[in-house]
C-alpha cells in the first residue's frame, strides 16, 4: 500500500508529495515491529534505489514469513533525485541539516518535519545514504558516539564490513538520524558506494543485513544469513585522512579495501596539459582502504581516501 | 594602501585562486571587513570595493588614526563568482560553513583556515552577508545573542535595526561565529540586496561603517549628522507571515514600509489562470522588515518579517 508522507503544492501546477510504501502480513496483528527504510534524503545518492527495490522483492517472494510492518521511503528528496541534486533544489538547501524541521516552518521544514513525525516510533530506521560523486565507501554504518550504546547492537547484524563510531559535532545535530536517535526511534546511518550510481553487490549485502535484523525483530520469520563480523572502530587516531596536496587529475593505482603498507602508492596526480605527474598520493600507514577518491579532477585539498589504520582491527 | 595575497590555491586548468585583502594604516589589528564568501554576493563585493576606495582616500589625508591597522578583504571566492555558482566550483560547499578551517582538510576547510588565519587577530570583525533565501531587507547590524559583540557597539554603526541572533546548530561553523570564538567583535552587516547592485544602500553602509570607526577613534570622520538610534530587535520576535499556496508572488507593498494590521501585503496568483489565490494580510501593526523578492514562491514560504510595534 502507498501513503502520502507529506505533499506541498509547487507554484506551477505540480505537487510534491514523498510517499511510503507499508509492507504488511495479510492479518494483522497488535503489537507488532516496524522497521522503516529511508533513502534519498541526498537526491545524487542512489545505492539505497536498488536495496527498497530488492527487500520489497524478497519479502513479497515469501510473503507468509512476515510477521511486521516495513515501510520503504525510497524518495525522501524527489526534485533532487529527478534533477541529479544532492540538496533541495532552488533552495540550494542540504537536506540532511533540516531536521528535525518545524511543522509550521517554511516548505522545507515543514517537509523535514513531516519525515520525521513519519518514521518516529519505528521500532529501527536505516537510513541508506551512498557518500557522494566523489568518492567511494566501502558498506559502513557510522555511529555518533553518543548513541553508541543503543546502535552498535543493531550495526553488528547489518551485515556491513565497517562501523564507525565517530565524535559527536554540533553540525550534525540537524540530520534526519540525530533528530531520530535523540528522541528515542533508534537509526542507522549506512554509507556505501558512490553517488549517481548503483553497485548491485552492495545492494545484496546490505539486503542480507536488513532481513538478519528483521529477523533479530521479530518482523520475519524467514531464512536470514548470518551477519558478517565488521570492523569496529571508537578511536579518532584509528581513521587516516588522505587530502589532496595540489590540484590536478588523479589516476588510481589500487583496488577499494585492500590492505596497504605504509608508503605503498595508492594513485597518482598528474596534469595532461604538461605530461607531469604532480604527486604520488602514498599510504601513511599500515592498513585498509575503506574511502577511495571516485571523481578524478582534485583541487588541493580534495579528499582522496581514508584509511583504517592497521591496530584498529588487527586486535 | 598594501595590496596582498591573503591565500593561494593552485588552479589545474584556471588561473589560480587568490583572496586579495586591502590593508591601511598600521599598528595593531584593529578592524577586518570581509565581502563576498559566496558567488552570488555581488552587492556584497560592490560595498567593500566602495569602503576600498574610501580608506584609500582616508589613508592618504592622514585621517586613519596612529597605531590602528584596517584590513579588507572584498571577496573570498572570486572562483564561484566567476562561474555564476553560489559555492565552491567542484563539490559545492559553502565556505562560510567551513569556519574555522583546518589546514590539512579538504579545500574549502583550507580556505577558511588560511583566510582565518589572517584575520582571527582582530579586535572587530565585520563581514558583509546575504540570506539563504532571495529576497529584500531593510539595512541592519546582525550579531549573535552569544560571544564578544555587544549592542552597545552595534548601535555605533547607526544602521536603522540591531538584530540579535538566536544561535542555532549550523551557527557554529560561520566567520562570525569563529571570530567570537578568538575573542573578535563580529557584526554582520546586511545591506537591501545580493544578486544585485542597490548603490543607494551600499552608500548607506558605507557611511555606518566610517561612523562606527570614528566613534571607535580608528578613523576622523564627520558625518555631519545628529546620531541616529538603531532599533534593537530579536530575530525571534519578528512576526513571520506565510503563504498557504504556491504561485506567482505579487507584493503589495515596500520594505520599510510601515503597515497597519490588516494591510494587504500580497496576492499568490494563479500561475494558468490569474485568479488570486489568496492574499496576505498583515497580522499586525508594524513594519516590513524582510520580503521575498522571487517571481514565484513556494506554499508555507514566510514571504514577510514584520517588526510588531513595541
Ligand atoms: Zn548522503
Amino acid at each position: 500500500m502507498i501513503k502520502t508522507v507529506t505533499s506541498v503544492g509547487l507554484p506551477v501546477d505540480e505537487t510534491l508529495t514523498i510517499k511510503k510504501r507499508r509492507i504488511m502480513p495479510k492479518e494483522h496483528k497488535e503489537g507488532m515491529k516496524r522497521i522503516s527504510i529511508v533513502t534519498g534524503i541526498h537526491g545524487d545518492e542512489l545505492e539505497g534505489q536498488y536495496v527498497c527495490f530488492e527487500l520489497a522483492r524478497r519479502i513479497e517472494e515469501s510473503i507468509e514469513h512476515l510477521k511486521g510492518i516495513v515501510d520503504i521511503y525510497p524518495a525522501m528528496n524527489p526534485l533532487g533525485i529527478d534533477s541529479i541534486t544532492r540538496g533541495i533544489p532552488a533552495f540550494d538547501l542540504d537536506l540532511n541539516r533540516l531536521f528535525p524541521g518545524n511543522m509550521e516552518g517554511d516548505m522545507t521544514e515543514f517537509l523535514a518535519a513531516g519525515m520525521v513525525k513519519d518514521v518516529s516510533g519505528s521500532d529501527l530506521v536505516i537510513d541508506i545514504h551512498a557518500s557522494n560523486i566523489y568518492l567511494t565507501e566501502i558498506p559502513q554504518i557510522r555511529i555518533n558516539e553518543l548513541h553508541d550504546e543503543e546502535l552498535v547492537p543493531f550495526a553488528k547484524e547489518a551485515n556491513v564490513d565497517f562501523v564507525w563510531v565517530h565524535g559527536a559535532s554540533t553540525v550534525l545535530e540537524s540530520t534526519f538520524a540525530y533528530s531520530l536517535n535523540s528522541t528515542g526511534t533508534p537509526c542507522l546511518v549506512v554509507e556505501m558506494g558512490v553517488g549517481m550510481r548503483i553497485t548491485k553487490e552492495y545492494g545484496d549485502q546490505l539486503t542480507d543485513g536488513i532481513m538478519n535484523l528483521m529477523g533479530k525483530l521479530g518482523i520475519w520469520d524467514g531464512e536470514t544469513k548470518e551477519s558478517r563480523k565488521p570492523i569496529i572502530s571508537r578511536n579518532p587516531d584509528d581513521v587516516s585522512y588522505l587530502n589532496a596536496s595540489t590540484s590536478g587529475v588523479f589516476v588510481q593505482k589500487v583496488k577499494h579495501w585492500e590492505e596497504l603498507k605504509e608508503g605503498d602508492i595508492i594513485g597518482s596526480i598528474v596534469d595532461p596539459l604538461s605530461g607531469k605527474v604532480l604527486d604520488e598520493v602514498k599510504s601513511p600507514v599500515d592498513g585498509i582502504l575503506f574511502t577511495i577518491r571516485e571523481y578524478p579532477i582534485v583541487d588541493e585539498g580534495s579528499l582522496m581516501g581514508r584509511l583504517l589504520r592497521k591496530e584498529a582491527y588487527k586486535a | 594602501m598594501k595590496k596582498k595575497i591573503i591565500y593561494e590555491l593552485k588552479g589545474l586548468y584556471r588561473d589560480d585562486f587568490r583572496v586579495t585583502g586591502y590593508e591601511f594604516g598600521s599598528g595593531e589589528k584593529s578592524v577586518c571587513i570581509v565581502g563576498t564568501m559566496r558567488g552570488n554576493e555581488v552587492q556584497q563585493l560592490y560595498c567593500c570595493s566602495q569602503l576600498v576606495k574610501k580608506f584609500k582616500q582616508l589613508e592618504e589625508e592622514g585621517r586613519i588614526a596612529e597605531g590602528h591597522k584596517i584590513l579588507i578583504i572584498p571577496s573570498c571566492n572570486p572562483y564561484s563568482m566567476n562561474i555564476q555558482k553560489r559555492f565552491w566550483p567542484i563539490d559545492n560547499t559553502d565556505i562560510n560553513r567551513m569556519f574555522p578551517g583546518y589546514n590539512l582538510g579538504e579545500t574549502t576547510q583550507r580556505i577558511a583556515d588560511g583566510v582565518f588565519k589572517e584575520i582571527m587577530d582582530y579586535q572587530y570583525g565585520i563581514q558583509f552577508t546575504s540570506f539563504y533565501m532571495p529576497g529584500e531587507f531593510i539595512p541592519h547590524i546582525r550579531m549573535m545573542d552569544w560571544g564578544y559583540s555587544t549592542v552597545e557597539n552595534a548601535m555605533k554603526f547607526e544602521m536603522p535595526y540591531v538584530v540579535i541572533r538566536k544561535v542555532r546548530p549550523y551557527d557554529t561553523a560561520t566567520l562570525n561565529f569563529n571570530w567570537q570564538v578568538w575573542d573578535t567583535q563580529a557584526f554582520s552587516l546586511y545591506t537591501t540586496k545580493t544578486t544585485t547592485i542597490d548603490p543607494k544602500s551600499a552608500g548607506q553602509s558605507v557611511l555606518c561603517v566610517m561612523k562606527f570607526l570614528s566613534s571607535l577613534g580608528i578613523v576622523k570622520y564627520q558625518s555631519g549628522s545628529r546620531i541616529k538610534q538603531s532599533e534593537v530587535v530579536v530575530d525571534t520576535d519578528m512576526v513571520s507571515v506565510q503563504t498557504a499556496k504556491s504561485g506567482i508572488f505579487e507584493s503589495l507593498v515596500k520594505v520599510g514600509e510601515y503597515v497597519e494590521e490588516g494591510t494587504p501585503l500580497a496576492n499568490i496568483i494563479h500561475p494558468y489562470e490569474g485568479t488570486i489565490m489568496e492574499t496576505l494580510y498583515a497580522p499586525v501593526d508594524g513594519r516590513v522588515f524582510f520580503m521575498h523578492t522571487d517571481p514565484l514562491t513556494y506554499a508555507n514560504t514566510a514571504v514577510f518579517k514584520l517588526i510588531a510595534n513595541a
